[in-house]
């Protein structure tokens, strides 16, 4: 009477792969839930360096600060609120307003003289070039002949 | 920096059965609305997105936002994501607005990847009063 038709182990086996598949196909910002701000994407090569890219709408230069040191990168800012009156009555705030900071351990080491940060159209992208002396060396097999 | 605000971004769910012909994600970009005693006022992240590539449409009392993203400024080429927090992709987002609104006197600025959309009142705007009538 109680025959279960469903192989419970056939079941969780597919979740299993589908799991895989998704988390393999997704980028990890899909996953990963943190109300830090700003978001920050990191992009590297092995040949040239790092790209490290945010969304900040609305921040000017002057209010952003950012240092390196060999493998750390720190970015400190304000972002500024709208001028209001008395008058002014908040129907939706879904903006986020004030300092900010985040650091980040780079994957390598970087060369911090020749940093390069620029904000367009409130996106932010920091190249950091890789240390001349960490790139990767192609070595060359001697042989004994 | 209040922990109440979801800093995170929100893909938009519905297209309302228009298929969309650009193969990116879309979200919903982040809002302030406020009214103060000129009128409305509502300012949106939209990060990534140049003047000439944002259209602000009004149909009968409704408001929508389209901004495109520039392929420039979602990847850099020839460089693999390690690691990401958020996505990158075009906005969207609608508003339905209130009778008071002057149509023909909206206007928008962009600055920074910030929208500021400013819609005033119509002067005429003003409460009437209607007397009831009766009869007998």
């Amino acid at each position: 009477m109680f025959r279960d038709p469903v192989n419970w182990r056939d079941i969780n086996r597919l979740r299993r792969d589908m799991d895989r598949l998704f988390e393999s196909s997704l980028p990890r910002w899909s996953r990963s839930r943190s109300p830090k701000f700003p978001a920050i994407n990191v992009w590297t090569s092995d040949e040239e360096g790092i790209y490290v890219t945010a969304e900040l709408p609305g921040v000017s230069p002057d209010d952003l600060d950012i240092s390196v040191t060999a493998d750390t990168l720190v970015l400190n800012g304000t972002r500024k609120t709208d001028e209001t009156d008395e008058s002014t009555r908040y129907h939706r705030r879904e903006r986020m307003y004030g300092e900010f900071s985040r650091s980040f351990q780079l994957p390598f080491t970087v060369n911090s003289e020749k940093v390069d940060a620029r904000i367009q159209h409130g996106v932010l992208q920091i190249f950091l070039p890789r240390a001349e002396s960490e790139k990767p060396k192609q070595i060359t097999v001697q042989t004994n002949s | 920096m209040s922990n109440e605000i979801d800093t995170q971004k929100q893909e938009v769910e519905d297209t309302h059965g228009a298929e969309r012909t650009r193969a990116t994600r879309v979200y919903v970009p982040k809002v302030d609305i406020y009214s103060n005693s000129e009128g409305i006022v509502i300012i949106a992240d939209m990060p990534g997105v140049d003047e000439k590539e944002l259209e602000i449409t009004l149909e009968k009392d409704v408001l929508t936002l389209n901004g495109y993203v520039s392929s420039s400024l979602m990847a850099p080429e020839g460089y693999e994501l390690v690691h990401g927090e958020y996505g990158v992709g075009d906005f969207h987002r609608s508003f339905t607005l209130p009778d008071e609104i002057d149509r023909d006197q909206i206007a928008a600025s962009l600055n920074n990847g910030v929208l500021k959309l400013s819609l005033p009142k119509a002067p005429e705007a003003q409460v009437r009063k209607i007397t009831v009538q009766t009869t007998g």
